[in-house]
């Protein structure tokens, strides 16, 4: 097989961290110093002699019938070396997460604007543009369907994947297009008195615009046609085998011949759980025989990977005069866009942890999932939860103000605690801190207040330096919101991981090498494989195997799961390990094997003060095992009232926003962000704080300037330049503190952390927001004509 | 066209460098110095941050041509091989890499509003790194180990005449 052969290292080689650091401990990141150096080696970077460069050729329409396509003028064109559409593809044509719904190249017609049509190799990136360029397409173009509730509430509306006009004899041939029309999926969660009434009712509609995960990384990898007829690939993802999966199919290989590595990854945060060049690179370099690289720039990644859903939702929160809630009912929409993505597993999370970390008697949800013809939606950080929050969150809010009550009061009053049931019946049956984590906020000191007069210094104003303002009508406010996420998957997934340990003498030393599938992405699960090696096996050198597809699937890293799945795997596969050995130790210690440890690549029995290195007891030979771990079961919930064991465990975190909006120009600065957040167990309490604030920024982000703006199915902004990210300037300090109340039923008692400060932070800034103008805000994000009402 | 230029101190020449290509292409395809990133290609995320005569600029922005004759830096060339730079070195010990794609254009930009700051005999305010900084995105950090990491470095470098 050969590999990349760039300098420096090509595909990511083994990592052997600084060593030191154990669970608990602020371990360093072996892939560290590789990265300040500029040496580790991301999807974008790899390179071989003769490799190839691929690019896509996408639709400019939302909505179209293919009648032609010509590849002629493109194939002429010097330096080219394949052109391939639809009819190229040998296996299954279409692929998908959860329902096989999308073309790998379009059949006959394109249902999203970008939606890739054909590819081309060549020499060069700028000659496959060019002759991408030169390729003819005839569109039929068609009206698109671009709302979710217009789309799923007419029946004769066009429907997006069941339009008699698109039943060609393509589409009747691939039996996996959906054939139900709009509606993905329409989770019911049914509680209580279905008609329910409360002395105070308040009911509101909210809108979540189009989030973009912004990976800085570029879609990229790097296809090597094998000797075998099969191919590897070397690509940036979230999980190698759910990639492996779709790319055998539609390549008709079998899993042995499709073999995928980790290339490096520079950030994902959902949008690298579904395939984009993955299946493309690999066709075009079986076509070609030659390595073929392919990877998106800016514009192509906004279209290249799907977003956060965007969401309409209507609330009615009743309660009673003092303050319980009686009754919540909701209605959620999400815009799936084109394809299914993973909007079911979005509208389940959206249906069953709708109303917020709230105990109440009676409810009434309704979320659906919807087709359009607009960019496809699927994962990102918070999946499902992050556009409720911002619902049931202001509700919280408004709620409290029509009773004249203090938000805070009003959510601890109401909050879920350990042994309360969730609205799908389930029992919470680990710590739920949500009060703790409100009033510690609460107790935390607030920034200095708004500078006037001379003491302004215009770089600490809304609108900064570009002198908008010093100080005259810049108002204050304080806001409130708390997050609760489901951790891993939910509702009877097969949510397994699997990790084979070795542990070997090298040198005189003892060393355990970690193999898992498990994807790093940025969030350093690589440290947390050491740590755990290291606390389990007593040694300190613990190198990470690349991750590929030569050991079993550690499933997707996306739901905050890989600590608590891929870390439970190592962990038991280290014990399993340490178990062998310690069998092994018990004759030549002499002592039974409960009172034998390793410690410092040794055997240790402190009552005896034994010592024995494992050196000696091993020898040359290595102890290895492979265990795949799962967390315990979850199951479906019913059908017909949203009620059942849903999901293992739940994360929860509290933020505060202190915010200055300038009310005549409606311009915000977000002056402080403080969370609090229960992570049961803080693996590397470093990492874990730079989730948090990592969180915090997105979820800022998504309050008041992220939102990919779609006009009649058409992407306004793929750029940078228009679809803006907060900036350092942007970002105000945040204030961390985290708590460990142990969950009895995780490894080491932790929690997944990633996602939930992504989750109770927009809110709260909203809340701050709507504090300092007094406005009712129902949309986000908040731009300067809400504040200004023009 | 030919192009020669002296990258980390070390004259280069390479051929047939279309027009078109910026540096950033010709550094990471050309050289086979990958270490600044691609994330925009439009001058918007400062990823690609390098040195040109000892200025900072994003060489996704400059055509090849334009540093023809010159001198440029990049992460590459921040520390000699085997060590480390004490920039490096803070973005390390204050937990600032998590994917680490913003990494290199940050090191670069730091290093320069750090040997500026250090020059005039101080270190600078956080208003100012905010300012020096505003143009390098990052997605995954939420900026504020990066701005630990740049104080920390700015402390160290102070009290080192280098
Ligand atoms: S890649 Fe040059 S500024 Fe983004
Ligand atoms: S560490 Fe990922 S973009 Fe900055």
């Amino acid at each position: 097989m050969s590999t990349p052969t760039r300098a420096p290292s090509g595909a990511p080689s083994h990592l052997t961290g600084p060593g030191g650091g154990r669970v608990g401990d602020d371990a360093a990141r072996p892939d560290g110093v590789l990265k300040v150096r500029g040496e580790f080696a991301y999807g974008s970077d790899l390179w071989m002699d003769d490799m190839l460069w691929g690019v896509t050729l996408r639709s400019p329409h939302p909505y179209a019938r293919i009648r032609s396509i010509d590849v002629g003028a493109a194939l002429a064109v010097p330096g080219v070396h394949a052109v391939l559409t639809s009819d190229d593809v040998p296996g299954e044509k279409v692929y998908g997460l959860e329902l096989a719904d999308q073309p790998v190249l379009a059949l006959d017609v394109v249902r999203y604007q970008g939606e890739p049509v054909a590819l081309v190799a060549a020499d060069h990136p700028d000659t496959a543009r060019r002759a991408a360029a030169r390729i003819v397409v005839d569109y039929d173009v068609w009206e698109p369907v671009t709302d979710a509730r217009r789309a799923l509430g007419h029946p004769t509306w066009n429907q997006v994947h069941d339009s008699p006009a698109e039943v060609t004899e393509l589409s009747r041939e691939s039996a996996h297009l959906h054939p139900h029309g709009n509606l993905v999926r329409h989770l019911k969660v049914r509680r209580g008195d279905p008609a329910p009434t409360a002395d105070v009712v308040v009911v509101n509609e909210y809108e979540v615009g189009m989030q973009d995960q912004a990976f800085l990384g570029p879609e990229s990898g790097l296809a090597v046609p094998g000797e075998d007829g099969g191919v590897d690939l070397y690509v940036a993802t979230q999980w190698l085998h759910v990639d492996q999966r779709q790319i055998c199919a539609a390549l008709a290989l079998p899993p042995e011949r499709v073999r995928l590595t980790l290339a490096g990854v520079g950030g994902a945060f959902g949008g690298r759980e579904d395939l984009s060049m993955h299946v493309h690179a690999c066709l075009l370099a079986l076509h070609t025989g030659r390595p073929v690289k392919m990877s998106y720039n800016r514009e192509e990644s906004f279209f290249g990977h799907v977003h956060r859903h965007p969401a309409t939702m209507r609330y009615e929160h009743g309660a009673t005069r003092d303050g319980d809630l009686v009754y919540v009912k909701a209605t959620i929409y999400f815009d799936g866009g084109a394809y299914a993505s993973s909007t079911p597993a979005v509208v389940g999370n959206g249906g069953t942890m709708g109303i917020g970390p709230y105990v109440v008697p009676n409810v009434h949800v309704d979320c659906y999932g919807a087709y359009t013809n607009n960019p496809p939606c699927g994962a990102m950080r918070g999946f499902g939860s992050v556009q409720t929050a911002f619902a049931y969150e202001s509700q919280m809010d408004a709620l409290a103000a029509e009773l004249g009550m203090d938000p805070v009061d009003l959510r601890c009053r109401n909050a879920m605690e350990q042994g309360s049931e969730a609205i799908t019946g389930q029992v919470v049956d680990s710590p739920a801190p949500v009060v703790e984590l409100l009033r510690r906020l609460e107790a935390m000191p607030l920034p200095p207040e708004v500078p006037t007069g001379d003491a302004v210094d215009l770089r600490d104003m809304p609108g900064g330096v570009s002198n908008s303002t010093h100080g005259e009508g810049v108002r204050r406010g304080v806001g409130y919101a708390v997050a609760y996420k489901n951790v891993a998957f939910s509702e009877g997934f097969d949510d397994y991981s699997t990790a084979r340990v070795r542990l070997e003498v090298v040198g005189g030393e003892a060393v355990a090498t970690v193999h898992t599938a498990a994807a790093e992405v940025g969030q350093g699960l690589v440290t947390v494989e050491q740590q755990i090696a290291r606390t389990e096996l007593g040694v300190d050198r613990v190198t990470v195997h690349p991750k590929d597809t030569a050991v079993g699937s550690a499933g997707s890293t996306s739901a905050s799961r890989q600590t608590y799945v891929t870390g439970g795997a190592v962990k038991a596969a280290c014990e399993a390990v340490r178990a062998r050995v310690l069998e092994r130790a018990r004759s030549v210690v002499g002592r039974p094997v409960a009172d034998l440890r390793l410690d410092g690549g040794k055997v240790v029995s402190d009552l005896e003060g034994v010592a024995l290195p494992l050196a000696d007891l091993l020898g040359d030979e290595a102890v290895e095992e492979t265990l795949e771990w799962r967390h315990r079961p979850t199951e479906a919930v019913d059908p017909e009232t949203g009620q059942g064991f849903a999901h293992v465990q739940y994360a929860f975190s509290a933020h505060r926003a202190v915010v200055d909006v300038d009310t005549e120009l409606g311009l915000v600065k977000v002056v402080e962000m403080a969370c609090t957040q229960d992570v049961g167990k803080a693996i590397n309490p470093q990492a874990v704080v730079g989730q948090i604030q990592g969180g915090t920024a997105q979820g800022l982000g998504l309050a008041v300037m992220e939102e990919i703006l779609v006009r009649d199915g058409r992407v306004q902004n793929p750029s940078f330049t228009d679809y803006l990210i907060p900036t350092v300037l942007d970002m105000p300090p945040v204030r961390v503190e985290i708590l460990e109340y142990a969950d009895p039923h995780a490894p080491y008692g932790l929690r997944g952390v990633g996602e939930a400060p992504n989750i109770s932070s927009g809110p709260a800034v909203l809340a701050a927001i709507r504090q300092a103008t007094g406005l009712p805000l129902t949309r986000v994000p908040v731009r300067p004509e809400h504040l200004t009402g023009t | 066209m030919r192009l020669s230029c002296t990258v980390n101190g070390t004259p280069r020449q390479v051929d047939d460098v279309w027009e078109g290509e910026s540096l950033l292409y010709v550094l990471r395809e050309r050289m086979g110095l990958p270490g600044s990133k691609n994330a925009c290609e439009q001058g918007e995320c400062g990823s690609c941050t390098v040195y040109l005569d000892g200025l900072p600029v994003c060489a996704c922005l400059v055509a090849a041509g334009q540093a023809q004759g010159r001198e440029v830096g990049t992460v590459e060339g921040l520390a000699p091989a085997g060590e480390l730079h004490p920039v490096q070195q803070a973005f390390l010990e204050a937990g600032a890499v998590q994917c680490g794609f913003c990494t290199p254009g940050l090191l670069v930009a730091t290093d320069d509003l750090v040997t500026r700051s250090r020059a005039e005999g101080r270190t600078p305010a956080d208003a100012e790194i905010r300012e020096a900084l505003a143009g390098n995105l990052c997605r995954c950090t939420g900026y504020e180990k990066i701005l630990d990491a740049v104080r920390l470095a700015a402390d160290r470098m102070a009290g080192d005449p280098r």
